[in-house]
């Protein structure tokens, strides 16, 4: 057990995958002396060697179509994308070459790569530096998505991504990557295809992931001052979503609400919702909820206190699945 | 007949001095004589030369066969490769078994060559299956529709070869058109930056469906690769000994962990871009004929009969054989199953997860449901 932040717990997952499979090399740009623009491959390339650990040309495209060839010869990559808004010069290949290929040829080509995406906002970062990109790559058959909120998920659940067969996409909430928590190399994971209770209760589900799971439960904590039973979920995987485990919590709460950063339209929320609304329906007490970025760009920094959602937003959104008077009470739409 | 096909006083001509332009079969069938480029074909036997003229032939008789298929509605579609037989059978029949291709969709005669079964050629045009055949067992990835996509997939592959620290070589074939695609060009940086044993191999068939190169290219597309820091070689792709003899000096480029080779191979797209085009919209009839008059099969003809090679008696039997392969082609075809219609869910991972398999089950259930009425 060692404290770490979730920074320094996935370059440590890095570091395991490295050492435990030859066939796992790293692709990326400035993943090498300088460690990443994070610092997540710090020392890596020391250790491993040029051709493990692989600084590449500026070419997000190149990055995930060369990962294929190596894949093609055996190889298990693992690609850095260095901000979320860089993914999309990659996104033909991920979409188009990574997720079909297995079913293309009818299994006979595996695509075990490993996407990792620094995402989301509440850095004070400009333009490209702070999307939440996640839901184009649910929508993708092929793929698998998950995104971490912890040190010891990072840890655990990145190398059971590069150990995975199938390609995934690994979000990681980069306003995070300073927390620090506890890791266990040897813990034995939840697998990264299961949500997490967090925090039990009885009145309200409350679904979030990555970065906003830190919100979210500082927002339960808040609401247990105010007398309101708040059960946290933490999806961990986006794709597939495990709505087993939040329709368990939503019989028992019979109230839904779904935080995230991205955009609502055509979001993770409104799936939840949709299939949450379909399993539970005769469980529901009210309408779910989606406290969500609004589906605007994402804003300059001086505004994204405005975008993101925080405590007071997903309370607010609380209080309309409990009848209680809430921001929109009284609004209408004309 | 055991004689190489040498330069010999009966059928040279003098080779105008154009070392950006590689031919060693003129269109008239002379063996051209060249400095850097006779000594990667001196082995070539003339019978040799008339197992690449019967590749030839037969590449062509399937092509024209798939092509009669689709017409009568048996395949949704096809890509021809009429005119384009030289520069597949040439660099194709080059490699060896351990090298790998990473193909666009018109490369039958590649596939061919590799030993791709001939009715797995058509599953994806008959809509039975999303490809073909497994790329492990023929050395050969099932064909990209996106254009220029496997350029990147042949760099990563040729990567893990020099990593691997085998000699075995990945080769990309692409057309004209895709040097236009970003991936094209970020797949030369990546294997000029990191030397990878992979060959750029671009048939210049003139056309992009109906655009013309001179769209992609104000110079010849050979030109572009030495500003990534790659040599290029610009061959006739109609002469079939020509293109393997450029083949063969970029594979032993390669092996030698001297990196990656562009190659141009100039030739024509005879036919239609697809079934679906109709090419009588665009093209100069007088450039076709011109294109007609350097068809790849006619030269080698021309040279294997001067040298009395080819007999009127084996040009029978090859076609004989070429129409039998057909024949078995369209059997091959109209024996292809179509899948079981909860395939559909069958593959989109290795390993099934939860959701999907909820779906297979829903539909499963819903599908009886037709049973039991």
């Amino acid at each position: 057990m060692t404290e770490l932040t979730l920074a320094k717990a996935l370059g440590s997952g890095l570091r395991r995958a490295l050492s435990d499979d030859d066939k796992v090399v790293l692709l990326g740009e400035d993943i090498g002396a300088l460690g990443g623009v994070f610092r997540v491959t710090d020392g890596l390339q020391a250790d491993f060697g040029k051709d493990r650990v692989i600084d590449t040309p500026l070419a997000e495209a190149g990055i995930i179509g060369t990962a294929v060839g190596l894949a093609f010869r055996g190889y298990r990559p693992v690609c850095e994308i260095q901000f979320d808004g860089f993914i999309y010069p990659g996104f033909d290949q991920i979409v188009a070459q990574v997720a079909k290929l297995h079913y293309r040829t009818a299994g006979k080509v595996r695509m075990p790569l490993t996407i990792r995406v620094p995402y989301g906002g509440g850095i004070g970062a400009v333009e490209h530096h702070s999307e939440s990109p996640e839901a184009y790559f649910a929508h993708t058959a092929g793929l698998r998505v998950v995104t971490c909120s912890t040190p010891q998920d990072a840890h655990s659940m990145l190398r059971e991504a590069i150990a995975c067969d199938d390609p995934v996409l690994f979000f990681e909430p980069k306003r995070r990557y300073w927390t620090k928590g506890e890791v266990d190399e040897d813990a034995t994971a939840l697998p990264m295809g299961k949500a997490r209770v967090v925090v039990e209760g009885s009145d309200v589900t409350l679904v979030s992931y990555g970065p906003l799971v830190g919100t979210a439960l500082d927002a339960a904590a808040a609401a247990a001052d105010d007398g309101v039973s708040i059960e946290v979920i933490d999806l961990r995987s986006l794709a597939p979503v495990d709505f087993d485990t939040v329709s368990a919590s939503v019989r028992k709460t019979g109230r839904l609400v779904i935080t995230h950063e991205a955009q609502q339209s055509g979001g993770l929320g409104a799936e939840i919702a949709a299939t949450l609304t379909d399993r539970c329906f005769f469980y529901l007490e009210a309408a779910p909820v989606r406290i969500t970025g609004f589906d605007v760009p994402y804003p300059p920094a001086k505004l994204e206190e405005h975008f993101l959602p925080d405590l007071d937003r997903i309370l607010d959104g609380v209080d309309r699945t409990l009848g209680r008077v809430n921001s929109l009470t009284g609004w209408s739409a004309s | 007949m055991s004689t190489t096909v040498p330069v010999t006083a009966k059928n040279s001509v003098a080779k105008k001095q154009t070392p950006e332009f590689v031919q060693l079969l003129d269109p008239d069938g002379h063996r051209l004589s060249d400095e850097l480029y006779d000594p990667w074909v001196s082995d070539v036997t003339g019978d040799q030369l008339a197992s690449l003229y019967e590749d030839l032939i037969i590449v062509r008789r399937i092509d024209a066969e798939a092509t009669a298929l689709q017409r009568q509605g048996e395949l949704g579609l096809w890509p021809p490769l009429f005119g384009q037989e030289a520069a597949q059978v040439g660099s194709a029949r080059t490699l060896r078994p351990d090298d790998f291709v990473f193909s666009s969709y018109r490369e039958n005669a590649v596939a061919y060559c590799r030993g791709v079964k001939l009715p797995d050629l058509l599953r994806v045009w008959r809509g039975t299956a999303a490809s073909g055949w497994n790329p492990f067992e023929v050395g050969m990835a099932t064909p990209a529709i996106i254009i220029g996509a496997q350029t990147l997939h042949a760099t990563g592959y040729a990567l893990g070869c020099k990593y691997d620290g085998v000699d075995s070589v990945a080769v990309a074939y692409f057309g004209d058109g895709a040097t236009s695609e970003g991936d094209v060009n970020e797949a030369m940086v990546f294997a000029a930056s990191f030397a990878a044993p992979v060959i750029f191999f671009c048939q210049n068939n003139q056309w992009a469906i109906s655009e013309p190169v001179g769209l992609q290219a104000q110079r010849p597309i050979a030109d572009r690769a030495p500003g990534f820091g790659i040599p290029s070689i610009r061959v006739d792709g109609n002469d079939v000994l020509a293109v393997m003899a450029a083949t063969r000096s970029a594979l032993d480029r390669a092996r030698n962990g001297a990196g990656p080779t562009f190659i141009e191979a100039v030739t024509y797209r005879r036919g239609p871009h697809t079934t679906s085009d109709d090419p009588s919209r665009y093209i100069n009839p007088v450039v076709a004929k011109e294109w007609e008059a350097r068809d790849p099969i006619a030269r080698v003809e021309a040279y294997l009969r001067a040298e009395g090679v080819l007999t009127d008696a084996l040009a029978a039997s090859i076609q004989s054989r070429a129409d039998q392969v057909a024949a078995d082609f369209r059997a091959g075809c109209l024996a292809l199953e179509n899948p079981q219609p909860l395939s559909v869910f069958d593959n989109v991972y290795a390993t099934e997860h939860t959701e999907l398999s909820r779906q297979r089950s829903q539909y499963t259930a819903y599908l009886e449901g037709f049973d039991n009425d």
